[in-house]
């Protein structure tokens, strides 16, 4: 049963995958589409290997930059949590600042930021730190208030301290939240990092992108994106990871 | 007990007001007084909303701000007392704790962790039949049996108090008849004194040495009904005459018969 759920699972979008890219080959192929315009999938592939050196190059810096960002978000973002979760003053006073922050666009900010910490790796690192941020904040607080209040009570009549009571019982409780919140953050810590790197850098998957269109040379555009996808999803793979590594229980719920 | 020293529970003329904005306070127990004896079990009979569970949580020091007195073995109850076990209606197991690990959870609060804690445990889970669930995780188990680890939870810290909220309100009937002699032969074992509070007439006569019907809000107490079968009680016993009377007196005392 397991087995062929896992089967059904990898196979059927694989095969998805599969088909799309060989209507793909196929279409570029039979109407000549130029490469400028919509280079084939083996071109694509072709210049993902011969450029592999140089694409593996800018896959440092932009990695370093996501995983720096969203590292920096739940370092900051849990501890803000906790407090907005605990205190009535603290949430009346910042939650409508923090979700009116949100709203501002990140990609209209990035120059500015891009003034403040310069052309290095830190204006990528703070720009993707700020987008991955926010579900990080709002997921872990939902996480702390959606705590059971019957496993609360049985804490105090046990006469368990305020911090033995977040330790054992909210903060355990939460984790679901924090990894589902974690989860978004770090997908958008790569839409940072890249905005970021478009909007002034020397390196990285996305100065990569901009300098090879700007040369017309589509097919190695097309492998830094697919670079970057790939980026995203392993970096998603890993906090999944994590996550069942963390709450064994989550998984041996499900039969 | 002996030599007529004050019982082991003593709870005189207990009121409590719930605060309303712009209204007359709330008054949800008008006047409770009663005594709890060394190794009793009393029920607390009531319709829902009559304040019966508001009680529970006073004696367990839970509530705050009531009038009269409250007094276990000789203390007055201003707050949580480590020699309570408490049992609610939910189970309240933690989902990313194994079995023994919930068991012993208040064991790690208090202090006291260690082998013989664990023994302790264990000992508890074989008795209610959890034996080779002490690694499974409570989402595994059904809802007679998480509430099962629940009852261990409670006596792991060997309690001299047990109180216990509709802990059975949310199982269905054959596991609720299972689960009353799980806790007489639990009872019969360590003696533990209990405050039972439910709103099943037959239930409560079933369990009880003494059945302290609640009136309606505000409460008052509307009969004292001593349950004098014998032990240990037997299931068949919920169909003699004798049973079938005391629950018409407690239905008599509801209001709910004449």
């Amino acid at each position: 049963m397991k087995i062929t759920n896992f089967l059904q699972a990898v196979i059927y979008p694989l095969a998805g995958a599969v088909g799309i890219v060989l209507i793909w080959e196929f279409y570029t192929r039979y109407f000549s589409v130029s490469q400028i315009v919509l280079p084939s999938p083996s071109s694509i592939a072709d210049a993902m290997f011969a450029e592999r050196e140089l694409l593996l190059k800018h896959t440092w810096p932009t990695l370093l930059e996501c995983i720096y960002g969203f590292g920096l978000a739940m370092v900051i973002g849990i501890p803000i949590a906790v407090c907005v979760a605990n205190s009535r003053f603290l949430n009346l006073t910042f939650y409508p600042i923090l979700i009116a922050t949100q709203s501002v666009p990140k990609v209209a900010i990035a120059p500015i930021i891009l003034v403040w910490f310069g052309i290095g790796m830190e204006s990528k690192l703070v720009i993707a730190f700020l987008v991955a941020f926010f579900p990080i904040v709002v997921d872990t607080a939902t996480g702390l208030r959606a705590t059971p209040a019957g496993l609360i009570e049985l804490s105090r009549a046990f006469r368990a301290s305020p911090w033995q009571i977040f330790t054992k019982v909210q903060f355990p409780a939460a984790l679901p939240f924090i990894f589902s919140g974690a989860k978004v953050a770090v997908t958008l810590a790569v839409i940072g990092a890249v905005i970021g790197e478009f909007v002034g850098a020397n390196e990285g998957l996305g100065n990569l992108l901009l300098t090879a269109n700007s040369q017309l040379d589509t097919p190695l555009a097309w492998a830094a994106l697919i670079t970057l996808s790939l980026l995203g999803i392993l970096l998603f793979l890993a906090v999944a990871i994590a996550e069942k590594l963390l709450m064994p229980w989550n998984s041996s719920a499900v039969h | 007990m002996a030599g007529g020293a004050v019982s082991f529970g003593h709870f005189r003329n207990v009121r409590k007001t719930f605060p309303r904005p712009g209204e007359e306070p709330l008054v949800s127990i008008e006047d409770i007084s009663f005594d709890l004896k060394d190794g009793q079990l009393i029920s607390l009979l009531g319709p829902s909303g009559c304040g019966k569970t508001t009680f529970l949580k006073i004696v367990a020091g839970l509530v705050k701000g009531y009038e009269g007195t409250v007094q276990i073995a000789g203390e007055h109850v201003r707050e949580p007392h480590p020699d309570f076990g408490i049992v609610f209606q939910q189970a309240n197991l933690m989902p990313w704790r194994t079995v023994l690990s919930n068991v012993l959870f208040p064991m790690e609060i208090l202090g006291r962790t260690g082998a013989e804690a664990v023994e302790q445990a264990r000992e508890l889970l074989s008795q209610v039949g959890l034996e080779g669930f002490e690694k499974a995780y409570p989402p595994q188990l059904s809802g007679g049996m998480q509430q099962r680890a629940a009852l261990c939870r409670a006596l792991v810290h060997k309690p001299k108090l047990l109180l216990m909220d509709e802990p059975f309100g949310a199982l269905d009937e054959l596991t609720r008849m299972e689960m009353h002699d799980l806790l007489l032969g639990i009872r019969e074992r360590t003696g533990a004194t209990t405050l039972f509070v439910t709103h099943s007439i037959s239930e409560a006569v079933y369990l009880s040495d003494v059945v302290a019907v609640f009136s309606k809000r505000p409460a008052l107490l509307a009969d004292f009904i001593e349950v004098d079968l014998p032990y240990p009680r037997r299931q068949e016993m919920r169909y003699s005459s004798d049973f079938v009377e005391l629950e018409h007196r407690a239905s008599r005392a509801l209001g709910i018969s004449r």
